[in-house]
């Protein structure tokens, strides 16, 4: 039976939970000029969330009801920058969402239950939790991505994200099925346990490439990569800024869990899944990037690209290797809220500045936000001192760390590729001409414009002072 | 020994300094202009100071300074010359001022962008002379691509988007591979520190594909034969500022980066294979000499030299490890390494004056091609003055400094294989040929366009620039005693280093 200390293990999520039913009734009863009082409701709801989070935390690791819910630093971290990267959004997407008449209050607390699904993943000790999270946060996706009823990109892009994610969903339960055939339990400690006494080893492999499939359908790793672009640039760009960043957290929590915390005994099978699933992720994903002409599109292959690296950092199956993976998911929701940010502080209504043409000319324009956006660019391509850079530098050594120097040095070429096409957005921001007949006027929005130019500047003051970051980091894995 | 960071204010200064020029905006040209030029000197003045305290007597490190940056990975915020670096340092801050002189009314197109641009790039090339930390040079090593690639396709001439990516991919395709390589040395190691690096033992596969990892990331900087081709473009597109940085710093920062990671820390892969270096560097010499006679724009023709001319300097590095292994005293192969050393501070000064006086002529007549001028001397008798003594010291004449280095690289080569002098010292003839051919071309004979009688000489400015790059080139040619000494121990220690085998 679950008692008062479970409830009390789970308070941020309870409390979100509740808050979120508070902010849905009033969102049904405020006036067209109170919703500013709901935005910023909205945050002060998320800070205590995080508080809620680091005071949990400060009593220490504990686990409720029965092990499927844990509390540990690990979650910590993740839910932390979970909520950080959500208030960024709610920011970011204000103006966005008010320009274009989106269904303004829909649109935070699907936002918030899917930030919900990102904790309870990221906090699962047990396959059921780990389901129960991961489908809380799509199907708040599906819907946030056909929030834009009128658009039929963005009809299509969300009919393909929940055809694509269901079936992916349902390998996963699949995958699921047969690791608890095996192995008789859910309970992801006990799986571990379990592992070197079963005597249906090919069983439990079999699962485990399902589960990998689900893993990479999540991550949008190549070959399971195709809803990703069309996903990123069918929604309205307010959500494409949630989608390109908080969920690449939970699909890290979620391989942690499963991978490094329920089957490590099975590292040597895995491995070399995850060795191909990062190769054909950085192939594909640089690849393709080159011939996009649309901004979202070019991000959306660039976030494949980027998983392939995270893989890399996954893939080594140590400690260093997982607190690298975490490192660098950090870094890239940080790095993607910023590029998905900027189109939004270009973008009004009627004009969704969301082609690489767009930002033509922008440094004479605006030469602040051309120079966050370069910044933001710079780091994508892992060019020191930028943040990006050390999360590249990092996942490479973890590689080599566990003796896979060829992939990493597959790693290293796929970044000389990579850099051609944010080179690319660089060049058409400072060495075109802007087009007489657009004309382009960064947002006023005085929040927008603060939080954006402080994400991106952090890109380069964590290039130089990441250390703390990468200690948090280690420390959830116990090794520093 | 002074208890200042100074270097982390030689380091810092310009980057500060670079935030009140990108302020002054750009409706305040003048202003931007103005504390561009400021800092500059002040930051040639912190490098005379640190010139002042250095102790030359000495090879080791010095002014060092270390700070845990990333605890984690053992890496440090390390900081220290020694005499190879100080000539370096001040030969990049003497030359950022005279940029900055040269761009004063050239650059007329967001002037406080450019100015900063520079400073930036200034902070980040003396960060990779001064770090200790293989992380630090790193990131001040890849850093330096970003102003340089902004400079080149912003203010960069018709087909600079085209070099500047161009310039950027390959420089990065080159280091990413020495950064793998640099991991893997910490890896076995447990930290970034140079010094340990250089004092690891290495088996013979390892130091080989460490030093391939380190020769592509550095011939691609230097350049050499066969990745050299990113050099022509982005010297012929860069504005006058640019290329002059580009020729005479961060070619350098190649020569320097073997001389702190090939050489010291794969000294017996680099013994095995310095066979193809040296192999390098003569077709550098003879082929790309020949190449440079038949450019018919100035930028390309100085471009192609200025490859001829850093080939000389691979040379008299890896004409060492032949000399070591006749006559292990290291005299004769200190001074190869020597002459190397002055090659390089030689061509730093010679090949920017060199793009000084091109930039001088392109911005009267909008034209790099040599068959639109014709009989400058003339219309432009001073400007004629130091394009001819340029000439003289690109093409190797006694007196200039372009004939210290060549003559110590050859003298060197000399005791090794005569063959190898030999064909070394075709440069004179064929450095001669295409250098005078350009001068006669340009300079001599009569005025026969009409735009060129209409050529002003040059402005007090111009010839402050150009005054100051002589100087420096005289000063060397018939004094480089001070310069050598400054680098001799330096030098000695390394060549030391360099006779014992790590396997």
């Amino acid at each position: 039976m679950p008692n008062f200390n479970d409830i009390l293990t789970l308070l941020p999520e309870a409390y979100l939970t509740g808050a979120i039913c508070v902010l849905l009734l009033l969102d049904a009863f405020v006036s067209e000029r109170q919703r500013a009082a709901v935005h910023w409701l909205t945050l002060l709801v998320l800070g205590i969330t995080a508080l809620l989070v680091i005071s949990g935390q400060m009593q220490g690791t504990a686990s409720a009801f029965g092990g499927m819910y844990l509390r540990d630093p690990l979650a910590e971290i993740l839910k932390l920058a979970a909520i950080a990267v959500t208030a960024i959004v709610f920011l970011l997407a204000r103006p966005y969402i008010e320009d274009r008449r989106i269904a303004f209050g829909e649109f935070h607390t699907l936002t918030l239950f899917a930030l919900l699904g990102v904790m309870l993943l990221v906090s699962a000790g047990s396959l059921i939790m780990v389901y129960l999270g991961l489908e809380l946060l799509t199907l708040s996706s599906y819907a946030l991505v056909a929030l834009n009823r009128d658009s039929p990109l963005s009809s299509e892009a969300a009919i393909k994200y929940f055809v694509l994610g269901a079936l992916s969903s349902g390998l996963l339960l699949y995958g699921m099925s047969m690791i608890y055939g095996a192995t008789g339990t859910l309970d992801l400690n006990a799986i571990r346990m379990m592992v070197p006494m079963t005597p249906h080893h090919g069983l439990l492999v079999f699962g485990l490439v399902f589960l990998i499939v689900g893993i990479a359908f999540k991550f949008g790793a190549a070959p399971f990569h195709m809803w990703l672009p069309d996903v990123y640039e069918g929604s309205p760009t307010a959500v494409t800024v949630f989608i390109g960043s908080a969920p690449k957290l939970a699909a890290v929590g979620m391989a942690l869990r499963l991978l490094d915390m329920g089957l490590p005994e099975l590292l040597r099978d895995w491995q070399p899944m995850l060795a191909v699933l990062a190769v054909l992720s950085l192939a594909i994903g640089s690849l393709l990037a080159i011939v996009q002409t649309s901004l979202k599109r070019m991000l959306a292959y660039s976030t494949i690209a980027h998983m392939g690296y995270l893989f890399l950092g996954l893939s080594a199956g140590t400690a260093f290797g997982n607190a690298v993976a975490v490192f660098y998911a950090i870094a890239y929701a940080l790095m993607a809220t910023a590029a998905f940010g900027i189109i939004l502080a270009l973008s009004r209504a009627g004009f969704e500045a969301d082609q690489i043409d767009d930002l033509k000319g922008l440094n004479q324009r605006s030469p602040w936000f051309a120079g966050l956006m370069a910044i933001t660019m710079f780091s994508l391509a892992g060019v020191p001192p930028l943040f990006g850079f050390f999360a590249k530098l990092l996942v490479l050594q973890a590689a080599i760390n566990a003796g896979m120097l060829w992939l990493a040095l597959v790693g290293a070429v796929f970044a000389i590729i990579g850099l051609y096409y944010y080179l690319r957005v660089v060049k058409v921001m400072y060495f075109d001409r802007p087009d007489a007949d657009r004309v382009l006027a960064a947002s006023s929005n005085l929040p927008l414009r603060w939080v954006l130019s402080v994400n991106a500047l952090a890109l380069l003051v964590l290039g130089v002072l990441w250390g703390p970051l990468f200690d948090w980091c280690l420390r959830a894995f116990a090794v520093a | 020994m002074s208890s200042w960071p100074l270097l982390s204010l030689l380091v810092w200064l310009p980057i500060v300094g670079a935030l009140p020029v990108l302020l002054a905006g750009a409706r305040r040209p003048r202003a931007a202009r103005w504390i561009a030029l400021l800092v500059s000197l002040a930051t040639f003045a912190v490098s005379l100071l640190m010139l002042h305290g250095f102790n030359a007597d000495s090879g080791a490190m010095q002014f060092t300074e270390s700070h845990v940056w990333i605890a984690a990975l053992n890496a440090h915020y390390a900081l220290g010359v020694d005499g190879i670096s100080v000539a370096l340092i001040l030969l990049t801050t003497f030359t950022t001022i005279l940029v900055i002189v040269g761009a004063w009314e050239v650059i007329q197109d967001k002037v406080h962008q450019y100015m900063a641009a520079m400073l930036v790039l200034e902070a980040l090339m003396l960060g990779v002379f001064c770090a200790l930390d293989a992380l630090l040079f790193y990131v001040f090593f890849e850093a330096m691509l970003i102003p340089m690639f902004i400079i080149i396709g912003v203010w960069g001439g018709p087909r600079r988007v085209y070099a500047t990516i161009k310039f950027f991919i390959y420089t990065f395709l080159g280091s990413i591979f020495m950064l793998i390589g640099l991991i893997y040395l910490y890896l076995k190691a447990g930290t970034f520190d140079i010094a340990t690096l250089q004092a690891l033992h290495l088996t013979l596969p390892e130091q080989t594909w460490l030093f391939f990892a380190f020769l592509l990331a550095f011939a691609v900087k230097v350049p050499m034969v066969p990745v050299h081709t990113w050099l022509p473009d982005a010297h012929v597109e860069a504005p006058t500022g640019g290329s002059v940085v580009l020729a005479a710093v961060m070619l350098k920062i190649g020569g320097y980066g073997f001389i702190r990671f090939s050489l010291p820390i794969t000294p017996d892969a680099a013994s095995h294979y310095a066979w193809l270096v040296i192999a390098l560097s003569l077709i550098a010499v003879v082929y790309i000499g020949y190449v440079a006679l038949v450019q018919e724009d100035m930028k390309k023709l100085v471009a192609y030299s200025s490859i001829a001319h850093m080939g000389f300097v691979t040379l008299g590095l890896f004409i060492v490890f032949a000399l070591l292994r006749s006559s292990p005293d290291g005299v004769m192969a200190g001074l190869g390494m020597q002459g190397a050393m002055v090659q390089m501070i030689s061509h730093g000064f010679v090949s920017g004056a060199m793009f000084t006086c091109i930039g001088v002529m392109y911005d009267r007549l909008h034209t790099r091609q040599i068959k639109d001028y014709g009989g400058l001397v003339n219309v432009m008798p001073w400007f004629a003055v130091f394009m001819v003594f340029f000439g003289m010291a690109n093409a190797g004449l006694p007196g200039t400094s372009g004939f210290v280095g060549e003559f110590m690289v050859i003298l060197a080569s000399f005791a090794a294989d005569p063959w190898i002098a030999l064909v070394a010292a075709f440069t004179l003839i064929i450095g001669a040929a295409y250098t005078l051919w350009l001068v006669k071309r340009v300079v001599w004979g009569e005025v026969t366009r009409p735009q060129v009688a209409a050529m002003k000489d040059i402005n007090a400015r111009e010839a402050f620039v150009l005054g100051a790059f002589a100087l420096a080139v005289l000063a060397l040619g018939v004094w480089p005693e001070p310069l050598v000494h400054l680098m001799n121990a330096s030098v000695t220690g390394l060549v030391q280093k360099l006779a014992l085998s790590k396997v």
